[in-house]
């Protein structure tokens, strides 16, 4: 399959995607709905700042963290890793093989064709965001610029971090727990559950460098206004170097992968 | 009742068989379960690094209180949701024809069909968090107190099983909401803080409308003492009305069902 063939039929794998999202979108709902973490972090931290400030955080600090938090992940969520090892299991990858686009391109589409969906429920959250803690938010034009490419590298490396492990069911039965496993690590590193900057120093330093930071915190620290523009635009640098080796990482285990699969049931 | 009781041996000596049977899922399971008790652990330390006391809480208060959602937790999703999930799936596929025909009690027959038994790792985990509380407290419950605790673990439990009946019995009305359950497992998270970090509505709707945190909160104030019989007794006398509630809306839904052939 060449870039080119892929690059035409993406619109429409795109609107296939999004006609599917639609079509279940009660569950879609429902899904959506189980992302409230953020919320019940916010609950604890909201009766925390009550006696006074923690750290940089005031109460309508947490708020706009936590919300931040919440529509970040709303948008850039993916759910392709369990699509992957279910239809690897059951052995219906076949069919997506016998396509002439790459499997993983037709995940992409399906899995981006979701945003539109997502942006609608993300949408209260927004609304809340701006009128309960606008003076939180940042102010620099140029930081919401990048914002954009920011939840663009978040989304992919979500996306292709749940890829690599999906690939791994080529090998593993247990792939899903792996990422059950990365899910866990990722809800305290990537500031999911806790903002980094509360963290003890050395636990701080070491969450600041890691992949997991890129999926969530580094777009949420840009909302708030944290960085400066320089750091700012190295973490972005940062952020897509991940990228780009989780893509590389991706590829090369898929080529791997694919040699030795054998569907099931055939 | 006796054959109650047989029903239920035996449908726990069948779903035991059936969950051994995947060993390298013990070990697997079991470390997945040490490492989420782990993440819910950590925004407590965070917390309590911070501040001696939140909202009334000390730290090893706390604790207790996590203890008990971390074995609830367990038990919610390694006793009740894999078997309620089960009956979603049958009433969409109309195989729980099969399942009512039988000469026992749909719900009692439904409700143990699946577990998972290397959830039990959780309510290690849970012991294991009591006792260091205990030790940082520097006393242990009384026994009276155990037994609060022990008749107010009870109530819980009889809650959680009740709102996952009443969720399963949605799915006679509306069959795709089949991740309805899930929602409701991620929203018990609530259930990991005690009910007096809440403020205003939110406190009201986790108290008396989804009585989330008093899963938690009442047993661990039991441990602690600070418990009250009074409101002991109104907690477990509400938990009664709540479950035959439940039953009445499963053996409503029951009364409907249709089946998904002809």
């Amino acid at each position: 399959m060449s870039l080119r063939t892929a690059v035409k039929a993406y619109p429409q794998l795109l609107r296939t995607g999004f006609a599917g999202a639609v079509a279940y979108r009660a569950e879609f709902l429902i899904w959506m709905f189980s992302t409230n973490m953020p919320l019940v972090m916010l609950a604890l931290w909201a009766a925390v700042a009550r006696g006074g400030p923690v750290g940089a955080y005031t109460q309508k600090g947490f708020a706009a963290y936590y919300l931040a938090t919440l529509l970040v992940r709303l948008l850039t969520g993916s759910w392709v890793v369990w699509e992957m090892t279910m239809e690897i299991r059951q052995g219906t990858l076949a069919l997506r093989l016998l396509r002439p686009i790459h499997p993983l391109v037709a995940y992409s589409a399906e899995n981006l064709a979701a945003v539109p969906l997502r942006s609608v429920i993300a949408l209260p959250v927004v609304a809340i965001l701006l009128w309960n803690a606008r003076a939180q938010l940042g102010g620099d034009p140029v930081l919401w610029l990048m914002l954009l490419p920011a939840m663009l590298g978040a989304w992919l490396l979500t996306f292709l971090v749940m890829s690599l492990i999906g690939t791994l069911a080529l090998w593993f039965e247990s792939a899903t727990s792996l990422f059950e496993a990365w899910l866990g690590i990722s809800a305290v590193l990537s500031g999911y559950l806790i903002p980094l900057d509360l963290f003890p120093e050395a636990v701080r330093r070491v969450a600041v460098v890691l992949p997991f930071r890129f999926l969530l915190s580094f777009p949420v620290e840009l909302v708030l206004g944290r960085p400066s523009r320089l750091d700012a635009l190295s973490l972005l640098a940062a952020q897509w170097g991940y990228v780009a080796l989780a893509l590389l990482a991706t590829r090369a285990l898929w080529r791997a992968g694919l040699r030795r699969y054998a569907a099931y049931g055939g | 009742m006796k054959r109650a009781l047989a029903v239920i041996r035996a449908q726990l000596r069948a779903s035991l068989a059936l969950a051994v049977q995947y060993r390298l899922d013990f070990v697997v399971e079991g470390l997945l379960a040490l490492l989420w008790m782990g993440v819910t652990l950590v925004p407590v330390l965070v917390v309590f690094h911070a501040r001696p006391q939140v909202a009334g809480w000390t730290f090893p208060e706390m604790l207790l209180v996590l203890g008990w959602f971390v074995a609830l937790k367990g038990f919610l999703e390694g006793a009740i949701s894999p078997s309620l999930i089960n009956v979603i799936e049958h009433v969409r596929k109309g195989t729980l024809d099969f399942v009512l025909l039988k000469p026992v009690d749909a719900q009692l027959l439904v409700s143990l069909a699946k577990i998972e038994p290397w959830r039990s790792i959780d309510l290690l985990g849970a012991a294991a968090i009591f006792a260091y509380a205990f030790h940082q407290l520097g006393r242990w419950p009384s026994a009276p107190q155990a037994w609060l605790a022990a008749a107010m673990l009870a109530g819980a439990l009889l809650i959680l099983y009740s709102i996952a009946i009443i969720v399963v019995s949605i799915a006679f009305f509306a069959v795709r909401v089949d991740n309805l359950l899930y929602l409701f497992q991620s929203i018990f998270d609530v259930a990991r803080w005690p009910v007096s970090i809440f403020r205003g509505t939110l406190a009201i709707i986790f108290t008396y409308v989804l009585p989330l945190a008093l899963m938690t909160t009442y047993p661990a104030l039991a441990l602690l003492g600070k418990l009250s019989l009074a409101t002991a007794a109104s907690a477990l006398i509400g938990t009664v009305v709540f479950a035959g509630v439940a039953r009445a809306i499963w053996r409503a839904s029951i009364a409907r069902y249709t089946s998904a052939s002809s």
